[in-house]
């Protein structure tokens, strides 16, 4: 079992579930979260006091998936929230050592 | 000539809308959210404390009949004894005056003010400041120094109101000292829709504040209703109505160009900001200049006040919500391009540098505004160190750093909730439970 995560654009954040969806993953994890890359953050002016904004908004999402389904739902969220410019975000998968679903106890392949 | 009387009234809660909520959300939008509350309040309290002082000595202090060149005998018309009922919508339009103009310096020194100073501040303020101003331009008695003596044209209020307001500000920011974390920390406003909303309800109000502020000559009370009388109506609140609009749009659009051309972008806040400027300055001329005039003083408001609220960084002073470059600078503005733009067709009847009217008005406009920066810095510089070395003005810094709203007035301006309800939030039920039992309200 594997956990993939990764952290995206908002706007992109429908096109993202919805290109899941169609591959078959059942749920997910969504948190909005902020930080930043690359990117930096942006500037902004009031009243002309420069301000460095250092976070920039992002979502990110987690995902439980079986190991033989990783390149897929990987390469999937990458597809889709690709605008191709600075900011689009990352994706990495992680080892993940047991599951258990919490209604019926089910565990690990049964509870994803 | 009821309906003079019909629009005193209007004018008089136009401008009580000014104070509340108008200047309120206006600054409460510019602070952050931790602080938005008691910048708030700040307005409110002013409104509360200084009216009331308005009726006790404020008004006999600034309008009553054993006056001198900087104030009349605060005891003679002490609560409005001998005041007719009759008259009291005049005392009330005057209170509003008195109260937006201390709510004004708050701006200058947000989210670090004990509400407890504030409190004591203001009625020796006004009583040291706004109320021997008010008394030297609005009274206008022979004895009264910047109307009759210096004989400055400020038809509602550039020197007592702004110039004294603003002075009062830069004082007060110089003698509080700076916000922790300021020019370290981001110090963005919260909320900039509730600024445009306050900057738009100051608009509106300002029309009782410019429009109202219109004055019979002596013979009023035995010619009540003379044709004269009825023209001089009609003309003036049509010309200071007129003018009131398009210098604040004339100043909208001056410090979006300056804020173009300076930082590359037009922004919400500079076209609030600009709309105070533009009020800020036309208030004294606007019953003195033209559309051409009203039009000038705005755009040279905007574009100078637009540039002006850069100068604190220079400086080092945390006015927080510039108080200095808005209404000082704004104040300044206006009261002294009266003596380039005033014409002898307005209200005062002097042709200024422009109009053939020689240098003679700008040295008196000059003069005048001089005499309010000078009177509001000394006075509010004695309150301001009074306080200072006694009471003490400053929340400790920890208080500070965690939010004026709750460590000074236990509450939060905004519950943030999350969409699963809030079950982590401070909402829950079982730290309600808790807060209870303790007996506290947290």
């Amino acid at each position: 079992m594997k956990l993939v995560t990764a952290v995206i654009k908002p706007h992109k954040w429908e096109e993202v579930r919805a290109a899941l969806e169609t591959f078959g993953v059942t749920g997910m994890t969504v948190s909005e979260v902020s930080g930043y890359g690359r990117q930096k953050g942006h500037t902004e002016v009031y009243r002309g006091a420069e301000y460095d904004i250092a976070l920039v908004p992002k979502i990110r999402i987690e995902i439980l998936v079986d190991e033989g389904d990783v390149e897929d739902v990987a390469g999937i969220v990458v597809k889709a929230a690709q605008t191709g410019r600075i900011g689009d975000g990352k994706v990495w998968v992680s080892p993940v050592d047991s599951v258990v679903r919490v209604r019926t106890g089910d565990k690990d392949e049964a509870a994803i | 000539m009821d309906g003079y009387y019909a629009w005193m009234i209007v004018a008089t809660a136009l401008v009580l809308m000014m104070t509340t909520p108008a200047l309120a959300l206006f600054y409460g939008g510019m602070t952050r959210a931790k602080s938005v509350l008691n910048m708030m309040m700040m307005s409110y309290i002013a409104l509360a404390i200084v009216g009331i002082i308005w009726v006790l000595w404020g008004w006999s202090m600034s309008f009553g009949p054993e006056d001198g060149t900087f104030f009349a005998n605060p005891f003679t018309l002490f609560g409005l004894n001998d005041v007719t009922p009759d008259t009291y919508i005049g005392v009330m339009f005057q209170l509003t005056f008195a109260a937006i103009t201390a709510a004004l310096i708050s701006g200058a020194i947000a989210d670090r003010v004990k509400l407890s100073a504030w409190v004591v501040f203001l009625p020796f303020w006004v009583t040291l400041s706004y109320f021997p101003l008010a008394h030297m331009v609005f009274s206008c008695t022979d004895s009264a120094l910047i109307c009759t003596k210096i004989g400055a044209q400020d038809y509602a209020g550039g020197t007592a109101v702004h110039i004294n307001a603003g002075m009062a500000g830069l004082v007060l920011a110089l003698i509080i000292g700076k916000r922790v974390g300021f020019r370290r920390d981001p110090m963005r406003p919260h909320s900039l829709p509730l600024t445009m909303i306050g900057a738009g309800l100051l608009w509106v109000g300002w029309y009782g504040f410019n429009v109202g502020s219109i004055v019979f000559g002596d013979d009023w009370a035995t010619t009540k209703g003379a044709a004269a009388n009825v023209m001089q109506f009609y003309s003036e609140t049509g010309r200071t109505f007129t003018n009131t609009t398009v210098a604040t749009m004339a100043a909208l659009l001056g410090w979006l160009l300056i804020e173009r051309l300076l930082h590359g972008k037009a922004t919400t806040l500079g076209a609030a900001s600009g709309i105070v400027a533009g009020l800020v300055a036309i208030t004294p001329a606007c019953g003195a200049v033209d559309v051409v005039g009203a039009l000038a003083i705005g755009a040279i408001a905007g574009g100078l006040c637009a540039w002006a609220v850069g100068l604190k960084y220079r400086f080092n002073l945390d006015d927080s919500l510039d108080v200095v470059g808005v209404h000082l600078v704004g104040g300044i503005v206006g009261t002294v391009l009266i003596g380039l733009f005033s014409t002898s067709e307005g209200a005062g009847g002097i042709d200024g540098l422009f109009y053939g009217g020689g240098f003679g008005s700008l040295g008196d406009q000059t003069l005048g505004a001089l005499t309010a920066i000078a009177w509001s810095g000394v006075a509010t510089a004695i309150i301001g160190f009074a306080i200072k070395y006694t009471i003490g003005w400053r929340i400790d810094e920890e208080d500070e750093i965690e939010g004026i709203d709750v460590t000074e007035h236990g509450e939060a301006a905004y519950d943030f909730v999350s969409l699963s309800g809030g079950a982590l939030g401070s909402g829950s039920a079982a730290k309600q439970a808790a807060v209870e039992a303790r007996g506290v309200n947290a």
